[in-house]
């Protein structure tokens, strides 16, 4: 239900959004380089172009160009290991990228809640005073951005004491503690139960709605993705599409192929592009019906 | 320092001869030292970098060595020792070949057999028992001066750096998200770090001067709810077992450091089964 009335909003936010920053439907990454790069997007509030990345002589990332906005919910969906965090990181400015740029908007006020939060059980220290730590904030805005998080309960418990969820819930406050204009979350409904999950969005597109705040998540979980987002992009060390969600929501095969949790990171960018990528052997369907929808 | 053969011989002897200036003496050094240590000591544990703190005091006997060798100060020596081996590390931490415990076992025990085999080579004046497990009651009024004074500078620049320390603590790439420039606070942090350690070696030696750090946090954190308060009681061990540890030296004609880290060990595995016993109950 609230899944359901989250997407109208986000059509209608995608119907006033499309035009303004010219969101293109699905492509392939290698065409963006033959076509020729855009410039940087200024109005982006952080815009990257041309990222490349090796780690440990590997590619991890390459040819990525990248704009998120004001008001815009991005989500990163890829399979294991397509570079999904990398990217974050990079766009956050804690990996140097081994070329191209990330260029951040002067006023951006980022909030990143991280996917891996690994804190030593020696450290001492409740929620309030975690939250507290380099910012001046009342307890009253405390207790408030927790209960927006979800853990008003945790406010005066140790942090070495908080399962993995609500620590995450716990940093999501802090972030909001923070006024961000844009909120970078790395897989923030990893072991959060279905209705927690719906929960989560429901507070993302009303802090898009009242803040007007960008958000970035990474996300496996391609069901509610494709309810709550404004664009979807599908990375696998290169963007191998990006788009609205809603041409991969209206697949006939999208529901089926999300139970099979095999083919779950493949099924979704299978409809958008015509190359192949790697065995997946689930039948996917021809990639023609949203590849359709998408042109 | 002297340099002839035994120092803590001619010290314990001192010693005797007058008790009380060398004891309170000795048991200043260590309080001051404490002060210190304690809040460090935290940052060492929560951070995981107690085996790091163990590498750059094996170091410093090469540091003690070389400062025998070109005469001069050897508290000195072993501050530059240190601190090259804490910034020799730091940079080792950047490659992703070799995986940080292993370069860390590597310069640990490399650096020891070259300070052991350098202390042959000088010959007899070194008193390698002194230096490895330190010589509290050689310590003079210079010392104690230069214990409070520094110890004073490091305190201070600590406190200026808590907040930093405690959010890349908590989180390192969330600190650095928000902005914290965070590899300039370690390695302001590990400097620190290394000058408490080249006055930690004076009392209680290369091999124990990790231990006068790690020790009495470990005693505190069952008793502590906020980092402030795990600090001080680290303090307050540090300093509770100082007194009874040369006490227990005194009465034992036993060498000073050892007793006093003896003391913190005992006192750091009642409090950690007293959190068991009431974990269980």
């Amino acid at each position: 239900m609230t899944v359901g009335s989250n997407r109208e909003m986000t059509v209608s936010r995608e119907a006033e959004a499309a035009p303004a920053h010219g969101d293109h439907a699905c492509c392939c990454g290698h065409d963006h380089s033959v076509a020729g790069r855009q410039p940087f997007d200024d109005s982006a509030l952080i815009s990257a172009r041309g990222l490349a990345l090796h780690l440990g002589g590997k590619p991890v990332l390459s040819d990525i160009d990248f704009d998120i906005h004001e008001g815009e919910i991005v989500t990163l969906i890829g399979p294991n290991g397509a570079g999904k965090s990398t990217l974050v990181r990079v766009l956050l400015g804690l990996i140097k990228p081994d070329q191209g740029s990330v260029r951040r908007r002067r006023d951006a006020r980022v909030g990143y809640v991280p996917q891996k939060i690994d804190i030593d059980p020696t450290l001492p220290m409740t929620v309030e005073r975690f939250l507290k730590l380099g910012e001046r904030v009342s307890r009253e805005d405390i207790l408030a951005r927790l209960k927006e998080a979800g853990v008003a309960h945790t406010a005066d418990q140790q942090i070495s004491r908080l399962s993995g969820g609500e620590l995450q819930r716990v940093i999501l406050a802090r972030a909001l503690l923070r006024s961000p204009n844009l909120l970078v979350l790395d897989e923030p409904v990893r072991g959060v139960d279905y209705a927690g999950e719906a929960e989560l969005y429901n507070l993302f597109a009303r802090l898009r709605a009242t803040r007007g705040i960008g958000v970035l998540l990474v996300s496996h979980d391609l069901h509610v993705v494709m309810a709550s987002s404004d664009r979807v992009i599908c990375l696998n060390q290169h963007v191998c599409c990006s788009g609205v969600p809603e041409t991969v929501a209206q697949h006939p095969e999208y529901s089926k192929l999300f139970g099979a949790d095999a083919a779950r990171s493949f099924a979704v960018y299978h409809h958008h592009h015509d190359h192949k990528h790697g065995p997946a052997g689930e039948p996917l369907g021809d990639g023609q019906g949203t590849g359709a929808g998408n042109a | 320092m002297g340099q002839q053969a035994s120092l803590s011989e001619t010290a314990r002897a001192r010693v005797r001869a007058m008790p009380e200036a060398f004891l309170l003496r000795a048991t200043m050094a260590a309080i001051g030292l404490a002060l210190v240590a304690a809040p460090l000591g935290c940052i060492v544990v929560w951070n995981r970098l107690a085996y790091f703190g163990e590498t750059v005091a094996q170091a410093s006997l090469v540091g003690v060595v070389l400062a025998l060798a070109l005469h001069f100060n050897i508290t000195l020596g072993v501050l530059i020792a240190t601190a090259a081996v804490a910034g020799l590390l730091i940079l080792l931490q950047r490659q992703r070949v070799v995986p940080m415990d292993s370069v860390l076992g590597l310069t640990h025990h490399g650096a020891l057999a070259l300070g052991v085999i350098a202390v042959s080579q000088v010959g007899g004046q070194v008193d390698l028992i002194g230096y490895l497990f330190g010589d509290i009651f050689a310590v003079t009024d210079g010392d104690v001066i230069a214990i409070f004074f520094g110890g004073a500078v490091v305190l201070g620049l600590v406190f200026w750096l808590w907040q930093p320390l405690l959010r890349i603590a908590v989180h390192d790439e969330l600190a650095r998200a928000e902005g914290i420039p965070a590899p300039v606070v370690r390695a302001a942090f590990t400097l620190l770090l290394a000058v408490a350690i080249a006055f930690a070696i004076k009392i209680v030696g290369i091999l124990l001067a990790i231990a006068f750090l790690v020790v009495p946090v470990v005693a505190a954190r069952p008793l502590s709810s906020t980092p402030e308060r795990m600090a001080l009681l680290a303090a307050v061990v540090s300093v509770v077992s100082i007194v009874a540890g040369m006490a227990l030296s005194v009465w034992l004609d036993a060498p000073g450091g050892p007793a006093i880290v003896l003391v913190m060990a005992i006192a750091a595995a009642v409090s950690l089964s007293i959190r068991g016993l009431r974990g269980t109950a």
